[in-house]
């Protein structure tokens, strides 16, 4: 589950248009500051609201889409133990979606609301999930860098100001770590394989780590709305503390599979304790933002034709529902 | 998208004999049954509870949190109700 620059796109100027007093917004922000909770009925000001609606709803279209690339090695997968588990790993993502909608829902914003935006092509997901799986090394590789990516990001938002939002990401939390860890068996295994499977798996290196690493968003200095919700405390840490951590603990991981990441420049520097790295195509990241990677027209074209699969299923429970209903009345 | 949208359910899970229901999330279904089975596929995939209760949000009295001051406040003076308010002498035991 990734959340990702989700806090980007889209946020306008905050409370323009409101009533909200300097008394209540200094209230709020004294609450925030002694690190209380705010609850769903809470009064919040509509900024805080709007981000977090947002933040939350494009969280939970990352999972829901998230499960594409990794649905389509389920039938592929080299074994029963690791299809059974490929399978549980996808189904984990369509409750992390559940978990998260049901978080945004508290906020007043329906859940077939925050769908719709997605299917519209009004509402984001993650990046990430716009690049082809094209080996089974891809599997391994999404679950140990983009899930760490994603638990990177995630922990923090466990202490999140919102209540809600914060205990939906406990739970997927805990179910994360499976996640990362599947992942780094695959490579595991195919880097302890042959000559062709190892192979495979710096392949799979090759292409994912870039784009894993841009999943923590622009850097800091241009990362237009992190100081406010940082002041909100929804974000803890900072897009580039975030990423420099995930290299860190990432780069000695590859070191052990026998791997080598993809950048010349990376160095560790003694110094600092601290790996120093080689510049982001952030070129990339905006043109697969901007709908314009190589997978972003499938991907929403799959995800309307499974929901437009569905209705008749939508429909029938509903009138399977009122039937019953109407037997009770009578 | 279907035209009504499915009530929102509060989902508790019981994790063990001995301990309470606690709130864990909601869900959306469209009659009770489906409920059950959705907060189990959602919130217990990892042997979370032994039990489920479901309930219509819409079901829930909750008292309002920009009253709670108010609402709460007979309790706040009341401070005899604890035991650390009285003072035990020295060598008075077990009490």
């Amino acid at each position: 589950m990734y959340t990702q620059g989700l806090d980007q796109k889209g946020q306008t100027a905050n409370n323009r248009g409101t009533t909200e007093s300097q008394e209540q917004l200094a209230a709020f922000q004294r609450r925030i500051d002694a690190e209380e909770k705010i609850e769903a009925k809470d009064w919040m000001p509509e900024g805080y609201r709007r981000t977090l609606v947002r933040q939350i709803s494009q969280h939970a279209h990352s999972e829901i889409i998230g499960m594409q690339p990794e649905g389509n090695w389920l039938t592929r997968a080299p074994t029963l133990k690791r299809k059974a588990i490929l399978l549980a790993k996808v189904q984990d993502e369509a409750g992390h979606g559940l978990y998260l909608y049901s978080a945004g829902e508290t906020l007043g914003t329906s859940r077939d609301q925050m769908v719709g935006d997605l299917l519209s092509g009004k509402a984001k997901y993650s990046s990430i999930f716009n690049y082809p799986t094209l080996t089974w090394a891809d599997i391994g590789a999404i679950g140990w860098l983009v899930d760490g990516a994603a638990i990177m990001n995630q922990i923090p938002l466990c202490r999140c100001s919102y209540g809600p939002y914060a205990r939906a990401m406990v739970r997927v939390c805990k179910e994360e770590s499976f996640h990362q860890r599947q992942g780094f068996d695959i490579m595991l295994a195919l880097s302890r394989g042959t000559a062709a499977q190892q192979a495979m798996a710096q392949d799979a290196l090759n292409r994912w780590w870039w784009p894993s690493i841009m999943m923590f968003g622009p850097n800091d200095s241009n990362s237009r709305h992190s100081a406010q919700s940082m002041a909100w405390k929804i974000k803890r840490f900072s897009n580039d503390e975030l990423r420099q951590k995930f290299i860190d603990v990432t780069v000695p991981q590859a070191e052990f599979l026998g791997l080598k990441v993809p950048d010349d420049d990376l160095e560790f520097d003694k110094l600092t304790g601290h790996y120093r790295f080689g510049e982001i195509d952030w070129q990339e990241l905006s043109d697969v933002i901007a709908g314009n990677g190589p997978c972003n027209r499938q991907r929403m074209a799959r995800r309307r034709q499974a929901h437009d699969d569905g209705a008749w299923v939508r429909k029938a429970a509903q009138a399977y529902a009122d039937k019953q209903a109407a037997k009770k009345a009578a | 998208m279907s035209k009504r949208e499915w009530p929102l359910y509060e989902v508790f899970i019981r994790s063990k004999a001995g301990l309470s229901h606690r709130h864990a999330g909601s869900i959306h279904a469209a009659d009770d049954q489906m409920a059950l089975d959705h907060a189990r596929d959602t919130y217990t995939r990892r042997s979370e509870g032994v039990s489920l209760w479901v309930v219509r949000s819409s079901a829930i009295v909750a008292s309002d949190p920009a009253e709670s001051a108010a609402f709460f406040e007979p309790a706040k003076d009341k401070i005899y109700r604890h035991p650390t308010f009285y003072e035990i002498p020295d060598g008075v035991d077990n009490l």
